[in-house]
């Protein structure tokens, strides 16, 4: 600083007060250092829904890892004796048709469910990320040819595909979380591409593009943290979207296999005793409702804290 | 001024053209200048007379598509620009030519604290550890006058002014000691008084460093104030080429001479209106015959020579001073239309 303010002062020019002076009043003005992640909590804070989803998410992540420590029992130990129990002081959630106790099978599908819905929605936002990276910043050809393989993802059912290809290659979790993820991407990818069709003709990229740095260094750098913040909402939303898709497969037989725990296939086996069980259907099936809904309240709620103008 | 010294830059008959729905836009339509070590160059015209397109081609930052250029050469170092591989240009660009663009609000990624984009510029270009790169921003913000550097350099651009950011924006370019600065009207989005400061700033870069620098301005005033060399562009032709003195007080084209009166100027009656040129820039996609300046000449003679034949841009009356105009000789002797453009031209 003291050489800056002493090379100005030898330029005659013009009657300007001393570089030094001048800025060291604007430095102090401006020199408040508050991070812009703070905002965002403050923001996502205030909203009461997103605030009641996120405890949610965060009981059902402790629900999945504590679960053999919150319940006695074992989820897969079979007693004939105590089929079909209602809910009580024993087993809180009841028993299913082979006397397991549900309360400790609807903890250990919070563990399917969660490791499904996250797993599955890394692969599709890695899938949507990078196909939409490439189809906005380079544009043409690239992008014709993405855009249009989107389309025609977009054009399956949904559903139909991914049980016509777990039935080819084997029921698992795996594979659900395969099949999920790939037929996730696709709004991903389009939602990704719109950003970086804007942020790319930012002048701050034409900025590090004359400042000699590379195409994936710009895209990765300077591109994608100021286009990712509406995919961040999306994948939260997805999140429960995928557990919903997971519990879908599961219930139609094209998911997760007995005796894994998941929500699906206790909805399913509680279909059957509808009138006579309800508790075999509504404890796992609240629990879908209530999962999906709180990444719903979250993703809202991330939006509008990332976004505060759409307000 | 400082001596100039060795031949940097030599640009010869560039043209770039976009391709719009509407048809071809010839941006730059055969322009040619050369830079020395040393020097600053100014080039000067209207919005949308070419001026940024001509710097932005010689370092392959126009956008293709819509934008190619479509002949000419960019010699550096003796080494031709136009043509070379994205690989090859990524080294020159920010290393040996850096670019300080015209709107610092934007210009800085937000999401990156400023130290870091300064310390991202050296990494690239230099072998640095991150220490050494972070190093070396703090000790180019100190440089280019902003005040506790260090810990400014760890602060986002959001928490600088608009000059503070165009200060910011120099340390940058300067990180990697580039041999030319374009600097792409650096301070047009600022206000007077930060501009006048930015523009000390640069005055001293150029008698501090070796860059070269090429102030691409449309404000006179700042070219006059700080440009060795004068390049004058209208409708994506250079009309005149020569050095500042030379071309603000014996401008031989037309248009510069209308620049030049177009000024405010502080010797006259507050009440007197401006002299504007009349008519306006005309369609690059459709650019009238003959000379593309003859619909708004005040010396211009139809229809020949001005709407029959395009004036070559030649040295015709001084040595060194070239102009594009069939009448430069009688537009030289002219004091019409600015009766002493040295006075407007000396406020920077």
């Amino acid at each position: 600083m003291a050489t800056g303010t002493r090379a100005t002062s030898r330029v005659p020019a013009s009657g300007v007060t001393p570089v030094g002076a001048v800025s060291t009043g604007i430095g102090v003005a401006l020199g408040s250092r508050r991070a812009p992640r703070g905002d965002v909590w403050r923001r996502f804070r205030r909203n009461k829904l997103a605030m009641a989803g996120l405890a949610v998410v965060t009981v059902l992540v402790l629900a999945a890892l504590l679960a053999p420590v919150l319940s006695p029992f074992d989820p897969n130990a079979i007693d004939t004796n105590a089929s079909r129990q209602p809910p009580g002081a024993e087993h809180w959630f009841g028993t299913d048709l082979l006397g397991r106790d549900l309360f400790t099978r609807v903890l250990y599908g919070a563990q399917t469910s969660l490791q499904v819905g996250v797993f599955a929605v890394v692969i599709a936002t890695s899938i949507g990320l990078v196909a939409g990276a490439v189809a906005g910043y380079y544009g043409g050809k690239a992008d014709t040819l993405i855009m249009r393989v989107t389309d025609v993802f977009l054009a399956f059912p949904y559903l139909l595909l991914a049980i016509a290809v777990i039935v080819a290659i084997g029921r698992s979790k795996g594979t659900v979380i395969v099949v999920i993820g790939f037929l996730g991407w696709m709004a991903v990818a389009r939602l990704f591409r719109s950003r970086v069709l804007s942020v790319k003709e930012v002048e701050y990229v034409e900025a590090a593009r004359a400042a000699g740095c590379s195409d994936l260094r710009i895209i990765t750098r300077h591109i994608l943290p100021n286009a990712i913040q509406p995919v961040i909402v999306y994948a939260t939303v997805l999140v429960g979207t995928a557990v919903l898709a997971e519990a879908a497969l599961s219930f139609l037989g094209a998911g997760i296999v007995e005796p894994t725990a998941a929500w699906g296939l206790m909805v399913a086996d509680g279909r059957r005793f509808l009138f006579t069980s309800p508790h075999m259907l509504f404890f796992p099936g609240a629990a879908i409702f209530v999962t999906v809904m709180a990444f719903v309240f979250v993703g809202d709620g991330l939006r509008d804290a990332l976004d505060p103008k759409l307000r | 001024m400082t001596e100039p010294g060795e031949l940097l830059l030599s640009v010869r008959d560039l043209r770039t053209e976009f391709r719009t729905d509407a048809g071809v836009v010839k941006a730059v339509d055969g322009v040619s200048y050369d830079v020395y070590e040393n020097e600053v160059v100014g080039i000067v015209g209207e919005s949308g007379s070419g001026k940024s397109v001509t710097a932005m081609s010689i370092m392959g930052l126009v956008p293709d598509p819509p934008g190619r250029i479509t002949s000419g050469q960019a010699v550096w170092k003796g080494r031709d620009l136009i043509g070379l591989d994205d690989k090859a240009l990524r080294g020159v660009r920010g290393g040996e030519i850096a670019v300080v663009f015209q709107d610092p609000m934007s210009s800085l990624n937000p999401v990156h604290t400023v130290g870091r984009q300064i310390a991202e510029m050296v990494r690239l270009h230099r072998r640095a550890s991150r220490k050494q790169a972070a190093e070396r921003a703090v000790e180019m913000m100190d440089l280019v006058g902003i005040p506790q550097a260090r810990r400014r350099a760890r602060s986002y651009p959001h928490e600088f002014s608009g000059g503070m950011r165009q200060r910011v924006m120099i340390a940058m370019a300067l990180s990697c000691e580039p041999d030319l600065l374009i600097a792409d009207e650096p301070t047009t989005a600022l206000d007077v008084t930060i501009q006048a400061q930015v523009l000390e700033l640069l005055q001293e870069v150029k008698e501090r460093t070796s860059s070269a620098i090429l102030l691409i301005t449309h404000d006179l005033g700042v070219v006059a104030g700080m440009a060795d060399q004068v390049l004058v562009m209208y409708a994506g032709k250079a009309v005149e080429r020569g050095s500042a003195p030379e071309v603000f007080h014996r401008s031989q084209h037309p248009y510069t001479l209308g620049l030049l009166s177009s000024l405010p100027r502080v010797d006259e009656d507050a009440g007197t209106r401006l002299r504007p040129i009349q008519g306006t820039p005309p369609s690059l996609i459709h650019l009238p015959p003959g000379c593309s300046f003859h619909p708004r000449c005040p010396f211009a003679r139809t229809p020949a020579p001005c709407v029959t034949d395009e004036p070559p841009l030649e040295e015709a009356v001084t040595p060194g001073h070239a102009a594009a105009c069939h009448f430069a000789e009688e537009v030289s002797a002219a004091d019409v239309l600015a009766p002493s453009p040295s006075s407007s031209a000396d406020t920077p």
